[in-house]
């Protein structure tokens, strides 16, 4: 195989995945409105109560509002990804990953170019509504917008691999969503994406530990230090570390007869 | 192409699904893969395309073994599924293009390939349509015209008119052995159905996972005595 045949074979996939995302438009509206809710509802009712100190990397005291907006921008990713994890056992028990599979080319490569056709959605996404948190004041520096490029690209890498992992285990669709819940939501409300970690430590040491341990919690400190212009090596060190090996052992356990993609039973 | 399956077995955890099971596939011929329910029909295809992985034995493609060259081997094989394999939200030719880079062909490629298939399928123009839109004889034809994209030398089809009419079975059926006299077509069409078989075809007959015949279908009714394949059928496997 020549790198032309890769090359095709990597656009294919992107346009497959853009394709399938302009047909269920209705997916990215509701994508946005999470997220949105938290932002203008919740953010509101917590502004009151909970004060944010100066912390890295802001140079001054802000809203709550613009503390969370990182933290939101993993949420989307980590929903996408999830979302994308399931379409993927869809995809295996309605036969369509068995397309995929049958390409002659290596399958770490098509696993990988799947989880950057699915982040490059969930980015675009996540540009949206940086947009849309302007209306409600939360203006990073300009340059920040470019800035954060790579650590979305590097959480929603990260966060589709382990969806994969996920979905590689996954025996059928009904077990999904019990396992969505062990992990959206641990993995969310136990980061720095809704409260600072100093927070979390006054609150109580060993849930700041495990926010520590959580690497949702490292992706979204990368995210909100690239988007106001700074560099966090640990958090990306982290989140480099962990999308690595979360993506060997999910392209290496992506087996198909454990996945049973040939059906529920054998024949 | 001539492809040599050699002593394939496979189990799902203590169950044995294939027993020792080799044939040898000749180039430009059909072959009839005949088998009730449950036989080991889709087992023996999850092998030839590489979603299983082998447990025991080799398959050969033109002496390229699909163990050490994968790769290779995988780009001249065309799978149509028992199931839909099929995008319905997206048309018939993005389909085909997203199949086709699959495979490494530029868009350019597949769209020349892919409209002179739906040409030779009569869907050139629905090629826009999506295929939610499709009846099941013109999804299974789209299916077979999406596995010719990258010209392989064997089409593999695993059960594919379950689900269709007697009309479009018999029309999909000849529609295939036409493309194997005319493209010299390697083909292996896996059923359950006797109808689908005619006695001068390649017959292999797969029985709870065990090789029972591999000859012309004529051979094998004069070799069990009987009148015709139903019976010969009936009589190996005592399905009817």
């Amino acid at each position: 195989m020549k790198a032309a045949h890769y090359w095709h074979c990597f656009v294919g996939i992107q346009t497959r995945e853009w394709l399938r995302f302009w047909q269920q438009r209705t997916r990215f509206a509701s994508a946005l409105v999470r997220p949105l809710l938290w932002l203008v509802v919740f953010a509101a009712g917590f502004r009151a109560v909970l004060g944010i100190s100066i912390i890295p990397p802001y140079q001054t005291y802000i809203t709550y509002e613009t503390y969370i907006v990182p933290g939101l921008c993993g949420m989307i990713i980590l929903f996408n990804s999830m979302q994308g994890a399931l379409s993927m056992v869809y995809d295996r028990e309605l036969g369509s990953m068995r397309v995929l599979l049958m390409s002659p080319l290596p399958r770490p490569f098509l696993l990988v170019t799947k989880l950057l056709a699915m982040g490059a959605v969930s980015v675009a996404q996540v540009y949206v509504f940086l947009f849309i948190a302007l209306l409600v004041n939360v203006e990073p520096p300009r340059w920040g917008y470019l800035a954060v490029l790579p650590a979305l690209v590097l959480t929603s890498l990260m966060l589709g691999a382990l969806g994969l992992l996920i979905a590689t285990w996954i025996k059928q669709l009904e077990n999904f969503a019990g396992v969505m819940n062990f992990v959206i939501f641990p993995m969310f409300f136990m980061s720095s994406a809704l409260y600072p970690l100093w927070r979390m430590n006054e609150a109580s040491p060993w849930l700041y530990w495990i926010c520590q341990f959580n690497p949702f919690t490292h992706a979204v400190e990368a995210i909100r230090f690239s988007l106001y212009l700074q560099w966090n090596p640990t958090a990306f060190g982290i989140t480099t570390g962990v999308t690595v090996i979360l993506a060997l052992f999910a392209t290496a356990g992506f087996r198909p007869q454990r996945t049973r993609i040939l059906g529920g039973k054998p024949a | 192409m001539t492809i040599t399956a050699s002593n394939l077995s496979f189990r799902y955890g203590d169950k044995p699904v294939l027993k020792e099971v080799s044939f040898t596939l000749t180039s430009g011929r059909f072959h009839a893969l005949l088998g009730p329910n449950g036989a080991g029909k889709s087992t023996l295809f999850g092998l030839l395309t590489r979603l299983l992985a082998l447990q025991q034995g080799d398959i050969l493609l033109d002496g390229q073994s699909l163990r050490k060259q994968p790769a290779e081997a995988m780009r001249k094989i065309g799978v149509v599924f028992q199931q839909n394999a099929l995008d319905l939200d997206l048309t018939v030719r993005q389909n085909l293009q997203y199949h086709a880079a699959l495979h490494g062909l530029s868009r350019k490629q597949a769209r020349a390939r892919g409209d002179r298939e739906l040409e030779r399928f009569g869907l050139l123009e629905r090629a826009n349509e999506a295929v939610r839109q499709l009846n099941g004889g013109h999804r299974r034809r789209v299916e077979i015209a999406r596995a010719l994209l990258h010209a392989p030398s064997l089409l593999l089809l695993d059960e594919p008119t379950v689900g269709l009419d007697v009309a479009s079975r018999k029309a999909l059926n000849e529609h295939v052995r036409a493309l194997c006299e005319h493209d010299n077509l390697t083909v292996l069409w896996a059923t359950h159905l006797i109808e689908e078989v005619r006695e001068d075809d390649r017959v292999l007959i797969l029985h709870q996972g065990q090789l029972l015949a591999d000859d012309a279908g004529r051979a094998i009714c004069e070799a069990e005595g009987t009148d015709d394949l139903a019976g010969t059928f009936h009589s190996l496997t005592g399905a009817g």
